[in-house]
């Protein structure tokens, strides 16, 4: 399969950080849908399987990105999910998926601290599908 | 109900199930106590069979006895102290030498319960214990609460500051990379956004110097006779070109004089915050209104807008440090999240109050009271 055939969901209330992480997924060859809410993101959702998505932490709420990655994942377990946000490693805010304690609360594949490059992102997204 | 665990040891069955008796009957509780505390009771006849318990049962409460069969009361003290258990000991002895009370005291014994003791004395010992510990563990959580508060404003902070940068960055380096083209005019838009992400950023850190003036200045020979007719014409002049942008109209209403002590700059931030605010969240259109009222002790300010408005579920978190409301009204309104919390603070350094009357659609109204003559500095 190639990148064309693989559609990215994202999910940013951050209108830049939307706009040039979907510009950067377009020009390495993916699809893209671009929504920025949480609530945005469960409606897609319902109606619509991605292939993988990439949700922010904070929008609505503190944690609507961890509620995204559940939702995703109770309904379509197979899809990989890659977590963004700015919260800072520095604060001790971080939550690495490293510990078997964190994979179990946090449903999401990856957790990628936001201004990661695009390349990095494509890098990231081609182990995730398998591409 | 708080369960405390208390450990009795003594070679002394006698005493051992007495205290037992006494204590597993007896509760404490205080008017500022939200639960009762009662007791559970462990026996250890000797010092080496008490460290086992203290190891593996954690007690809040050792009773303990100095002259034991093997190693001494003190000895089980220090044991204590070594491994810095959260643990309160009392020593209950028949003849207490000045030497024992003294290293008992060195150790962190808290009480000295003399042998023999009547039910009610024991029972006296432990309601001061058990009110030692509350306070203790109280202290603690407030402690520990004020330190989680400060971390979450600091990651919450850095969020707020690292996302503008990201977004600034992102696109310098579509231009780095002449993503969109080779010309400057492919790049309006990102540029247009740059600038817009540069100036909330501003904002951000004027509003966090405003936080900190707040939180650290106390300024005697600032307060002066404030009228704050004055204040709110600067305040209107100030959001003038972003009212004429929104294409909203500003008014005073001054009822009554409303004349103040305070500091200028402290009823600016009050000011500048909630008129920006009445512009910010209004309707193209709209109107915004603030209206002076006083009497003897007090002055009423009303700041209304026709704008948004804000829904019940939102109004508890509204003052809380950057909150914002996120939802499809307030996607393309930026803000620090700090103005309100900032207001709020302000106006209890005067003792006043400040309340919200809101309809979504319709409009919000903000009403501060301030006294008119309040010591801030007491």
């Amino acid at each position: 399969m190639k990148k064309s055939d693989f559609t990215i969901l994202v999910a940013d209330d951050d209108p830049d950080y939307l706009f040039q992480t979907v510009s950067g997924l377009e020009r390495a060859g993916y699809r893209t849908i671009s929504v920025e809410s949480q609530a945005e993101a469960e409606s897609v959702i319902s109606k619509f399987r991605p292939d993988l998505a990439i949700f922010d932490l904070m929008m609505e709420s503190d944690d609507s990105g961890f509620i995204l990655c559940y939702r995703l994942k109770r309904k379509y377990p197979e899809v990989p999910v890659i977590l963004a946000t700015a919260v800072a490693h520095e604060t001790g805010m971080s939550f690495s998926l490293d510990s078997e304690t964190d994979k179990s609360w946090i449903r999401a594949d990856r957790y990628l601290e936001k201004g990661i490059r695009p390349e990095q992102l494509d890098q990231e997204i081609m182990k995730l599908l398998k591409i | 109900m708080a369960v405390l665990k208390v450990l009795v040891i003594d070679d002394e069955p006698g005493i051992r199930s007495g205290v037992s008796r006494i204590l597993n009957n007896f509760n404490v509780n205080y008017p500022f106590m939200d639960e009762d505390y009662t007791f559970e009771v462990t026996e250890a006849p000797t010092g080496e069979e008490g460290i086992t318990i203290i190891d593996s049962n954690k007690p809040d409460i050792v009773l303990l006895d100095n002259k034991l069969p093997g190693i001494q009361g003190v000895e089980v003290l220090e044991y204590i102290r070594n491994r810095k258990y959260d643990t309160v000991v009392a020593m209950i002895t028949s003849y207490a030498s000045l030497d024992v009370a003294v290293k008992a005291h060195r150790f962190g014994a808290t009480d000295f319960i003399p042998k023999p003791f009547t039910p009610q004395e024991l029972k006296s010992s432990i309601e001061n214990i058990a009110k030692q510990l509350y306070l203790k563990r109280i202290t603690n959580k407030l402690n520990e609460e004020g330190r989680k508060i400060r971390y979450q404003f600091l990651s919450v902070l850095s969020h707020e500051l690292k996302a503008p940068l990201n977004a600034v960055e992102g696109y310098l380096r579509m231009m780095q990379e002449r993503q969109s083209g080779n010309r400057i005019d492919d790049y309006e838009t990102p540029i247009e956004r740059s600038l817009q992400r540069i100036q909330g950023m501003r904002n951000l850190i004027m509003d966090l110097l405003d936080f900190t003036k707040i939180r650290f200045e106390r300024k005697e020979e600032k307060i002066e006779e404030v009228n704050l007719a004055d204040i709110a014409s600067g305040a209107i002049v100030t959001v003038q070109p972003y009212a004429i942008q929104m294409e909203v109209t500003v008014n005073l209403i001054v009822k009554s004089d409303a004349v103040i002590m305070a500091d200028p700059t402290d009823m600016e931030i009050i000011f500048n915050n909630l008129v920006s605010n009445s512009v910010k969240y209004n309707k193209t259109g709209g109107k915004a209104q603030i209206i002076l009222e006083s009497n003897e002790h007090e002055v009423m300010i009303a700041f209304t807008d026709t704008g948004i408005g804000i829904k019940d579920s939102d109004r508890e978190s509204l003052f809380d440090e950057f909150t914002r409301i996120k939802n499809e009204k307030t996607r393309n309104i930026s803000g620090s999240g700090l103005g309100l919390s900032i207001v709020k603070k302000v106006v209890e350094l005067y003792k006043g109050s400040i309340e919200i009357d809101s309809k979504p659609d319709i409009g919000t109204t903000f009403t501060v009271r301030l006294p008119k003559n309040t010591n801030i500095l007491t």
